[in-house]
């Protein structure tokens, strides 16, 4: 026990002393889940609060192109720059550069007379239909395109919800006109404005409510979200540290002296599990704390533990644990501290890519979809999220703990393989 | 087979091939060492004087034959035999980002020593080999020769009683070397078998009393110091060894 504690004692100093390690191992990940969850934090405030800037260019003289302008400034999304008329593609592209505007739209000139006379024509139909006299055109009227223009930086989710919310605008102003033709040609006076606002605006309220186990509800949110994919990440991070120190010891001389030494190297093997397990309980500890203390104050929603802590302590040691073995075994398996950096950077990054940690593992097609069950990080994001987002309890992460368990004891063993072929055990 | 308890070491046809090679690079080697001795094993380079070395001290095994220190078997599976010897590597064997006084606590615990022998052991050391001023300084800035004795003292915390010592002085200053040599001096009147491999032959001469020179992993001459001299009518050690292992370069690959 001795040799142990001493063994420990000594990979804390060294650690300690380590400060290139230590920030990468803390400064790294701490810097990526603030930044992230400040990004995505601000595309979702971008929708629902920052409101999208959008260029229009009005060529329409009637009430139609106002009334769309007017009901896309209710949606709430967008914030309305007008530019004058007759824009041409590359004024437009001018235009959104020069005023910072991710979208741009064009009204075509002739959009209310169109409208107006689609309408007529299906409020037309409509009476014919219900066996009354009404003038119809034999040709349906097309209304010209509307065009919208948008940045390429624009990712396709956010691009195509701008582009149903256009739509949705299009079709009040269309259904508008409509009703207006029919309540006219039927009561011969236009629509009284009460009863349009009733008809057309949608009073249906829609409940919103995350799925959770138990009744529990937690909103979920960029915090949500990424303090336990990101804690998952710094500690997978460890192996920058822990692999190049496993390395390091081996090719010094201090390594040929040990084995000479009447103590087994699985002491020093299970010094470093214990001594870099608390490193990776500390990173969690500091990342939840920041995620709790400091996000609210940079205006970040601030992060809600779960409510069973001991399963989520249980998940951080498992997962912990098993980012250890992986750092050891690649070390063990490693020549030079080279390779450990370079394969131990990439492998993490590929690692956390298909485990879920970047883009969710739901949104993956065929071959990265099943990659991501041979990934240890995968299943420890699913069991925080079913924590964190879920309300979920110990009992319904058992099956991602089993998982991590039987993942990490094949490092262990891999591990135990690599140092029993280089005569070190 | 009678023990004879007055060896410290007793190597006995002893094979060796490296991985993958189906020769041996050392094949029916015999040698003894006598509790006590200063013996110094000399060599050019790749004479397999580093291999000999790691044979003895359980870091590479052997294919034929045995190596037995004070009648124990030499091998992974017996850690008792490594409580039996020290080793000073040539290469510095210690934590670099650690100070002297951590590092001699660290390897003092995977020697076999309990806290209050440790803590005792390194004032003792610490203060013979000059190193009390700096004992809580990192190694890392220490110059090369206050390092050579952060090495030796490493090798000996557990007061060995046989201590394998490969080129203890390289690369350091007189001052230093004579005090690393003063010392192991000492350490041998007291009883310290001493196994010492250098290519500072002028240093050997005046450390050994007991000599071997090794060439293609075979013992060409091993006998008393002054008998081999005179045997080969020698006036020097470095003479001696040209004369056994020729002048031609050698490629240590």
């Amino acid at each position: 026990m001795f040799k142990l504690w001493a063994t420990i004692l000594k990979d804390l100093r060294v650690l300690w002393r380590d400060k290139p390690g230590i920030t990468l191992m803390f400064a790294m990940p701490i810097m990526l889940v603030i930044v992230v969850t400040n990004i995505q934090n601000s595309t979702f405030q971008l929708v629902s609060k920052n409101k999208l800037p959008i260029l229009i260019s009005n060529n329409d003289t009637g009430q139609a192109g106002k009334q769309l302008i007017s009901t896309i400034n209710k949606i709430g999304m967008f914030k309305v720059l007008p530019v004058a008329g007759n824009q041409s593609s590359k004024a437009m592209s001018v235009a959104m550069h020069a005023k910072d505007a991710m979208l741009g739209m064009i009204i075509p000139a002739n959009f209310s007379v169109k409208v107006q006379a689609k309408s007529k024509n299906i409020a037309g139909k409509a009476l014919k239909s219900f066996g009354l006299d009404a003038d119809t055109l034999k040709q349906a009227v097309d209304v010209d395109p509307l065009t919208l223009y948008y940045s390429p930086v624009l990712q396709e989710p956010l691009r195509l919800s701008v582009e149903g919310a256009v739509r949705s605008a299009l079709q009040l102003v269309e259904s508008r006109e409509t009703l207006r033709s029919l309540y006219f040609s039927i009561n011969e006076k236009p629509l009284p404005e009460t009863l349009e606002n009733e008809m057309l605006n949608n009073k249906t309220a829609i409940n919103e409510i995350p799925v959770s186990r138990e009744g529990a509800r937690i909103n979920p949110n960029a915090t949500q979200h990424n303090v336990p994919a990101w804690t998952i990440f710094a500690m997978f991070f460890v192996i920058m540290s822990l692999g190049g120190n496993v390395v390091r010891e081996k090719v010094s001389g201090s390594f040929v002296r040990l084995k000479t030494l009447p103590t087994n190297y699985v002491v020093a093997v299970l010094s470093k599990q214990i001594t870099y397990l608390g490193v990776t309980i500390l990173q969690a500890v500091v990342i939840f704390s920041i995620g709790i203390w400091l996000f609210p104050l940079m205006d970040l929603p601030g992060l809600s533990l779960p409510s069973d802590i001991p399963a989520l302590f249980v998940l951080v040691v498992i997962t912990g644990w098993c980012a250890v073995s992986y750092s050891i075994c690649v070390g063990v398996f490693s020549e030079t501290q080279e390779q450990v950096n370079g394969f131990g950077a990439i492998s993490i990054v590929i690692l956390s890519a298909i485990g879920g940690l970047m883009v969710p593992s739901f949104a993956m097609q065929g071959f990265f979809k099943s990659a991501a069950d041979f990934s240890p990080m995968h299943w420890s994001l699913q069991a925080f999220y079913t924590l964190f987002l879920e309300g979920g309890k110990l009992k319904d992460i058992f099956n991602n703990l089993l998982l991590l368990f039987i993942i990490t004891i094949l490092l262990q063993f891999l591990t135990f393989l690599g140092l029993k072929r280089k005569n070190l055990i | 087979m009678a023990i004879d308890d007055s060896l410290a070491i007793d190597i006995e046809n002893m094979g060796f091939r490296y991985a993958g090679n189906s020769d041996l690079f050392i094949s029916g080697l015999n040698l003894q060492v006598h509790k006590g001795e200063r013996f110094g094993l000399f060599g050019p380079n790749g004479a397999g004087k580093t291999t000999l070395i790691s044979l003895m001290t359980g870091l590479l095994s052997v294919n034929e034959g045995h190596i037995k220190l004070f009648g124990r078997e030499v091998g992974r599976q017996d850690t008792a035999v490594n409580k039996l010897f020290g080793f000073v590597p040539q290469d510095f064997s210690f934590y670099q980002e650690l100070s002297p006084v951590e590092n001699l606590e660290f390897f003092g615990a995977w020697s076999g020593l309990d806290k209050q022998t440790i803590k005792q052991r390194t004032d003792e050391l610490l203060h013979i080999l000059g190193l009390e001023e700096v004992r809580d300084k990192q190694v890392q800035k220490f110059s090369g020769g206050m390092k050579r004795r952060v090495n030796l003292a490493i090798g000996v915390i557990h007061k060995p009683q046989i201590l394998f010592l490969d080129e203890p002085t390289v690369g350091v200053d007189v001052q230093t070397r004579h005090a690393i040599i003063k010392y192991l001096l000492e350490l041998n009147k007291n009883g310290t078998t001493l196994i010492y491999t250098s290519h500072q032959l002028s240093e050997a001469e005046g450390l050994c009393e007991q000599v071997a020179l090794i060439d293609n992993g075979k013992i060409i001459a091993h006998n008393d110091l002054d008998k081999l001299l005179k045997d080969y009518h020698e006036d020097s050690l470095e003479h001696l060894f040209l004369n056994l292992t020729g002048k031609d370069y050698r490629n240590d690959v």
